[in-house]
C-alpha cells in the first residue's frame, strides 16, 4: 500500500493528471446523482415518451444561454397552468351567476424583451362537464394597452388551441401569420416585436352546476432550457445526463474487461506455450483480419442492438487483438525471469505462477494502457449509435447525434444538438487521455527501473 | 577427504540432458547435448563445486536436479525418488525439498514483494497454513542469515536492499523449508569483492550448522576452495575431472583443469609482466561436439591418433578420477 | 606535470539531479598516467565509477547538477574546449572507451567490419574501403580472424564481440583507451584471453590504458598503476608493485584481504557494513565508520598524503 500512496503522491506532480482527475471525478459523481434521481424507466419513459410528456416544449429550440452570445435576443420557453395559483402571472377569478351558470375568467400576465416572435403560443384546455361545453372568448392584451380578439368558441374536454394555426385569427389580424401580428409594434414599418409586459385573458362561460374549466398556456419560445429540445420536442439535458453514467459504464467496463482478460489469456499463453499458445496466436491472428465495426453492425442489425450485447461483443472481440501480442512478448521475457524460476523451485503450481507472479509484474503497464483505452470504447458505443446501432431504449450521446443527423441538424443551423453530445464526448475522452499518459510516465520508467 | 561411509542423498547416473533443436518450429535439426552422460554421488552434508564456463552444461545439469528440466536419458536419484519419473503434484512437491539459491540475486526476488511475501511464499506453496507460524519462521530464517534487525527488513522491497542483502534474503528463501540439498548457482559472482566472501562464509555456515548438502556452481575456482570438499570439472557437457579441492587445487590433472588454473589470477602486480599461457579456441558447440576428447582441439598435451579418435579414458587414482589418456 | 603525463585529472567532480537530491557520483577524483601506462580504477559497485569515465569523456546525461575539475590530456586542457571541439578533436581521436558490456552494445543488423570502420570514416573523413583496411589491421591487433569482418554480431562468442568492441575503440588511434569492466561477464579463459590481447595492444600500439573495474585480482594482469575509489573519491593512488604487496590505505588493505585466492592459504575476510549513501556522503572521511583504525581526526576530510611517491587520502600518514 506505500507503493500506491506514493503513485499517488507521483500523480499530483503531474498538472494534466490532476486535470483529468478532476474531469473524471466530475463525471462520476454526475453520473451518480443522475442514477439517484432519475430512476431508470422514468429515465425510459421520458426518453420515450413522445408528444404526451413533451407536449410543453417548443421543437428544435436552441439551450436559452446562447442569448448571451446574440445580439437579437429569443424568446424563452414557459408555460403557465391556471391550476397553479402565482399571484402576478396567472389570476383565476370565479363568478357564481345563478347556481347553474358560472365565469371563470384566467388572466396570464408574461413580460416579453426578446427581438424575435416566438415559434407558437397554445392553450391546453381541460374542461369538466356533462353535456353541455363551456364557452371562451380569449383576448390579447399588448404592452402599449391595445385589446385583440383572438377567439370564441365552445370548449372540448380535453382540447388542444393552437393561436397560430387559427385562420379566422389570421385574417382578423390583417393576413399576418398570428405569432408576427399579435406581437408586432404598430408603430414599426418593419414588423419588429413590440417588448413589455403582454396579457392573455381566457373568459369562460360554464353553464353546467359542478362544471369547470382550467387552461395550460405554453409559450413556444424560440429558445429553452439548459440543453435545447430536439425533433420530438424532448428536453436534451435528459440524455445528455443519462449519457453520462451509460459512457463511463460502456467505457470502463470495456476497458476493464478487454485489458484484464486480454492479459490474462496473453499470461497463459506465455506460460504454457506449446498448442495453448499457438492457439491463442491463430485466434489472434484471425481476429486481426476480421472487420471489427462490420461484425459489430451485423450483431446490431441481426441479433440484438441492446447496450450489454454490444458490449460483450466488443469485448470479447478487443481480447484477441495486438494487445494479446504486446502483453505476450513482456510476459515472454519476465517468464524467463530467475524469481519465477525460483518460484517454480519451491513449488508454485502454474496458476500461481500466472497469478501471483507474471499478472502482478504487468500491473504498472496495464493501468495507464487501461485508463487511456477507456475513450476509444465511449467513442466507439457513440460511434455505433451514430451509425444507427445504439441501445434503441437508452439515451445516449451517440443517440442524440445520430437524431441530429437523421434530422439534418447542421444542414438546418441546429449546431448545439451536435455539439452538445460532441463536447462531453471530447471532455471524457480528454479526462482519461490526460490521466492515462500521466499514468504512463510515471509508471513506465519504475518498471524499467525494477 | 569424503566420508565414502556416508549414506547418499542424490545419485546422478549416466545423465544426458539434451534439448531438441527444431527447424522453423518444426522438423528435427540436431539436440543441444547440454549434459552427456554424468555420473556422481553426492552425499548427505556434503558440499561438491561444479566448476566450468558458460555453455559446459552446468546450468542444465543443475535444472535437472531441481526437477526444472527432464534428464534425456539416465536417472537422478534423490533419496530413493526417481525424480525423472516424477510429474504433476508429485514433482511440485520434489522442488520443494531443493534450495534454490540464483545467481543475480536482484532478479530472483519478485520486484513487488516485499522480505515477508517473498520468505512466505514457499511455506504458504508448501502448506504452512498458519500465518503465526509462518512468520515464527520467517523471523528464525532472516535471524540466520542476519537480515537483523529483523524489523527493520521485513516489509522493504528488494530494490531498497543492497546487493548483498538481496542475496541474503535468496538465501533465506531457500532454507526456509529446511531443505537436505541447496543448489547455489554462482551465488557470488555479481556481487562485490568484499560482500562475496561474507556471502560464502554464511553459506558455509548454514551449511555446516543444518547439515545440508550444497552443490555450488561457480566459474571461479579462486573461491572454491573455501567452500567446497569436492571439485568437479565439466567440459563440453562432460565432467572430465573429479576431485578433492586440495587435489585439484595443488595437483590439476586433466588440461582443461590446469588451464582454467593458469588462466585465474590472484592479485599481483607481475601478472602484468607476462602473457598467460591458454589454449586456443573456445568451448565447441553442444550440437556437434568434437569426437573423442571433446577437449582434444585446444589441447596443449594431445595425444595424434588417439585423443580425436577414442572416448577418454577415466582413471581413478584415490579419490582423484580424471578423463584423459595422459594418465592411461 | 612531467612531460611524459598523459592523462592528468585533478579535482573532477560530476554531481547527477534526481528527484531525491543531488548524487555526488565523482566528488574530487584525481590521478594522472604516463604514456603507455595502465592505471586501474579499483572500486565497488556504486562507488563512482562508471560515472568518472563518462565525466573522463564527457559522455554525459541530462540531468548535471555540477561537472567541474581539470583534465589535462598530453598538456591540453580538455574541460575548457566547446563541445563541437571536443568531439571532434578529443572524444574517440586522442581518447576512447570501450564502455561497460559493450560486447552487448554492438548493432545486431550491421556487419562488425562495418562498425569498426565507422569512427574512421567520422573522424578521419576515409572512404569505407580504407577505413575497412584499417579495421581489418585493428582484427588482427585484437586477434579476431579477418574474414569475421562481414559477420554479424549474433555470429561471434563473447569474447570475439569484446575484441570487436575493443577494436572499434582502437581504430582511431588513440593515445588513450578507457576500460569500463571489460570481462566482467566473460568466462575465466575469456577474461585471461582477453587480457593477453590488452598487454599486447600496450606493446604494438604503445596506447594508455584506464582500466575500470571491481576485480581486484584480475586488474592486476594490466595495471602499472591503481586508484583506489570510494564512495565519489580516491582514496589511494600508488604504484602496482606497491599497491599489491602492501596498499596504504585500510580500505585497500581490507579490499586486498577480502580477495579470494587459489594459490595462498589465506582466509579472506570480508568489510562490514555499507558503502555510504552518494547523497548524503559523511562530512569527514567516507571510509570511518567502517574503518577499524579511525581516531578522533576522522570526522574531518582526510587530505592527500604523499608516502614515497604514493598518494593516499587518509589522516593516518599525516606527520
Amino acid at each position: 500500500m506505500n507503493s500506491f500512496k506514493r503513485n499517488l503522491q507521483e500523480i499530483l506532480k503531474y498538472p494534466s493528471a490532476i486535470a483529468g482527475s478532476l474531469i473524471i471525478l466530475l463525471l462520476v459523481i454526475v453520473a451518480g446523482i443522475v442514477l439517484a434521481t432519475i430512476p431508470y424507466s422514468e429515465a425510459i419513459r421520458l426518453w420515450r415518451g413522445g408528444e404526451e410528456v413533451w407536449y410543453a416544449n417548443p421543437q428544435y429550440a436552441p439551450p436559452a444561454w446562447i442569448n448571451y452570445f446574440r445580439k437579437e435576443k429569443l424568446p424563452v420557453s414557459f408555460s403557465l397552468d391556471s391550476l397553479e395559483t402565482d399571484g402576478e402571472k396567472i389570476v383565476t377569478t370565479f363568478e357564481d351567476v345563478d347556481g347553474t351558470t358560472s365565469r371563470t375568467n384566467i388572466t396570464y400576465t408574461f413580460d416579453f424583451q426578446a427581438d424575435v416572435v416566438p415559434q407558437e403560443m397554445s392553450l391546453y384546455f381541460d374542461a369538466v362537464y356533462v353535456s353541455k361545453q363551456p364557452f371562451v372568448s380569449i383576448k390579447w392584451i399588448t404592452p402599449d394597452g391595445r385589446e385583440l380578439r383572438v377567439g370564441d368558441f365552445g370548449v372540448d374536454k380535453r382540447m388542444t388551441y393552437r393561436l397560430s394555426q387559427d385562420e379566422k385569427l389570421k385574417r382578423r389580424l390583417g393576413g399576418v401569420v398570428p405569432m408576427v401580428g399579435l406581437f408586432a409594434d404598430p408603430n414599426s414599418e418593419t414588423g419588429v416585436p413590440l417588448k413589455g409586459t403582454y396579457q392573455l385573458v381566457l373568459e369562460s362561460v360554464s353553464f353546467e352546476k359542478d362544471s369547470s374549466i382550467h387552461a395550460e398556456f405554453v409559450f413556444f419560445g424560440q429558445v429553452f432550457g439548459l440543453a435545447g429540445t430536439d425533433h420530438l420536442r424532448r428536453d436534451l439535458t435528459l440524455p445528455l445526463l443519462y449519457g453520462v453514467p451509460i459512457a463511463l459504464a460502456f467505457g470502463l467496463l470495456a476497458a476493464l474487461g478487454t485489458s484484464v482478460l486480454t492479459m490474462i489469456i496473453a499470461a497463459i499463453g506465455a506460460w504454457y506455450g506449446g498448442w495453448v499458445d499457438e492457439l491463442i496466436q491463430r485466434i489472434t491472428e484471425v481476429n486481426l483480419v476480421l472487420p471489427f465495426l462490420s461484425i459489430l453492425i451485423m450483431v446490431g442489425t441481426f441479433y440484438s442492438r441492446s447496450i450489454w450485447t454490444i458490449l460483450g461483443v466488443t469485448v470479447l472481440l478487443s481480447i484477441f487483438t495486438g494487445g494479446i501480442k504486446g502483453f505476450r512478448a513482456i510476459f515472454l521475457q519476465v517468464k524467463e525471469s530467475a524469481y519465477i524460476e525460483a518460484a517454480r523451485a519451491y513449488g508454485s503450481s502454474d496458476i500461481r505462477v500466472i497469478f501471483k507472479y507474471l499478472i502482478p509484474r504487468m500491473i504498472p503497464l496495464l493501468i495507464p494502457g487501461l485508463v487511456s483505452s477507456v475513450p476509444a470504447f465511449v467513442f466507439l458505443e457513440a460511434s455505433l449509435a451514430i451509425l444507427g446501432l445504439g441501445d434503441p431504449v437508452l439515451p445516449t450521446w451517440g443517440k442524440i447525434i445520430n437524431d441530429a443527423q437523421t434530422n439534418a441538424a447542421l444542414y438546418k443551423g441546429l449546431y448545439y444538438w451536435v455539439l452538445e453530445p460532441a463536447v462531453l464526448l471530447m471532455i471524457t475522452g480528454l479526462g482519461f487521455a490526460m490521466l492515462g499518459f500521466a499514468l504512463d510516465r510515471i509508471f513506465n520508467p519504475r518498471l524499467r527501473g525494477i | 577427504m569424503t566420508d565414502k561411509q556416508r549414506d547418499v542423498l542424490l545419485s546422478i547416473q549416466d545423465l544426458h540432458v539434451w534439448f531438441e533443436l527444431r527447424r522453423f518450429g518444426f522438423g528435427h535439426a540436431g539436440y543441444v547435448k547440454a549434459v552427456d552422460g554424468v555420473t556422481f554421488d553426492l552425499h548427505f552434508g556434503e558440499t561438491i563445486a561444479i566448476v566450468g564456463e558458460s555453455g559446459c552444461g552446468k546450468s542444465s545439469l543443475m535444472k535437472t536436479i531441481l526437477g526444472l528440466n527432464k534428464p534425456t536419458k539416465g536417472k537422478v536419484i534423490f533419496e530413493n525418488l526417481d525424480v525423472g519419473a516424477l510429474s504433476g503434484e508429485a514433482l511440485r512437491q520434489y522442488r520443494a525439498h531443493i534450495g534454490y539459491v540464483q545467481q543475480d540475486p536482484f532478479g530472483a526476488l519478485a520486484p513487488f514483494m516485499n522480505v515477508q511475501q517473498i520468505l512466505e511464499e514457499p511455506l504458504l506453496i508448501n502448506g504452512v497454513k498458519d500465518a503465526a507460524e509462518r512468520e515464527r519462521r520467517v523471523r528464525k530464517v532472516m535471524e540466520e542469515v542476519k537480515l537483523t534487525p529483523v524489523d527493520d527488513f521485513l516489509h522493504k522491497f528488494p530494490h531498497m536492499l543492497s546487493g548483498g542483502q538481496q542475496q541474503r534474503v535468496v538465501i533465506a528463501r531457500a532454507i526456509i523449508l529446511e531443505p537436505k540439498l541447496v543448489v547455489a548457482d554462482e551465488p557470488v559472482s555479481m556481487l562485490d569483492a568484499s560482500v562475496r566472501v561474507e556471502i560464502l562464509k554464511l553459506l558455509r555456515g548454514l551449511q555446516e550448522k543444518y547439515h545440508m548438502a550444497v552443490i555450488y556452481i561457480t566459474h571461479d575456482l579462486s573461491t572454491v576452495r573455501y567452500f567446497s570438499e569436492r571439485v568437479f570439472v565439466m567440459y563440453a557437457g562432460n565432467v572430465v575431472e573429479k576431485a578433492p579441492v586440495n587435489s585439484i587445487v595443488h595437483n590439476p590433472k586433466h588440461p582443461y583443469t590446469a588451464a582454467l588454473m593458469d588462466a585465474t589470477s590472484d592479485p599481483d602486480a607481475n601478472n602484468a609482466l607476462t602473457m598467460r599461457e591458454l589454449p586456443p579456441g573456445e568451448p565447441p558447440s553442444l550440437v556437434n561436439p568434437p569426437p573423442g576428447c571433446r577437449f582434444h582441439p585446444r589441447c596443449p598435451k594431445r595425444i595424434e591418433n588417439l585423443c580425436e579418435v577414442e572416448e577418454p579414458y577415466d582413471l581413478q587414482a584415490d579419490d582423484h578420477l580424471v578423463s584423459c589418456w595422459l594418465y592411461k | 606535470m612531467s612531460k611524459d603525463t598523459l592523462l592528468r585529472v585533478e579535482d573532477l567532480v560530476l554531481h547527477f539531479k534526481t528527484q531525491k537530491g543531488s548524487v555526488r557520483a565523482v566528488d574530487g577524483v584525481f590521478f594522472d598516467l604516463a604514456h603507455k601506462e595502465a592505471v586501474v580504477i579499483l572500486g565497488e559497485s556504486g562507488c563512482g565509477k562508471s560515472s568518472l569515465a563518462k565525466a573522463i569523456l564527457r559522455l554525459l546525461p541530462r540531468n548535471i547538477d555540477k561537472y567541474s575539475g581539470k583534465i589535462y590530456l598530453e598538456g591540453d586542457e580538455t574541460m575548457a574546449m566547446d563541445d563541437e571541439n571536443y568531439r571532434q578533436n578529443v572524444r574517440w581521436v586522442r581518447m576512447s572507451l570501450v564502455p561497460q558490456a559493450a560486447m552487448n552494445s554492438l548493432n545486431p543488423v550491421l556487419k562488425v567490419g562495418d562498425q569498426v570502420a565507422e569512427p574512421m570514416i567520422i573522424h578521419h573523413g576515409v572512404k569505407k574501403e580504407e577505413a575497412l583496411i584499417q579495421a581489418a589491421k585493428m582484427f588482427q591487433h585484437v586477434g579476431v580472424p579477418v574474414d569475421f569482418l562481414d559477420r554479424y554480431a549474433f555470429e561471434l562468442s563473447g569474447g570475439m564481440r569484446q575484441r570487436v568492441a575493443i577494436a572499434m575503440s582502437l581504430v582511431t588511434a588513440p593515445a588513450l583507451v578507457i576500460l569500463d569492466e571489460p570481462t566482467s561477464a566473460l568466462d575465466v579463459l575469456t577474461q585471461a584471453n582477453i587480457f593477453n590481447v590488452l598487454k599486447r595492444l600496450k606493446q604494438e600500439l604503445e596506447v594508455s590504458f584506464v582500466l575500470i573495474t571491481h576485480d581486484i585480482a584480475t586488474s592486476s594482469e594490466l595495471a602499472d598503476r591503481v586508484a583506489v575509489m570510494y564512495a565519489g573519491q580516491i582514496l589511494e593512488v600508488s604504484d602496482a608493485h606497491r599497491f599489491f604487496n602492501e596498499p596504504l590505505h585500510p580500505y585497500s588493505r581490507m579490499l586486498m584481504a577480502s580477495v579470494p585466492r587459489l594459490r595462498a592459504n589465506t582466509e579472506p575476510e570480508f568489510i562490514t557494513g555499507q558503502p555510504p549513501s552518494l547523497l548524503d556522503p559523511p562530512k569527514g572521511c567516507r571510509f570511518a565508520d567502517r574503518c577499524p583504525k579511525r581516531f578522533a581526526k576522522c570526522a574531518e576530510e582526510p587530505p592527500v598524503v604523499n608516502v614515497d611517491g604514493i598518494q593516499v587520502k587518509c589522516w593516518l600518514y599525516t606527520s
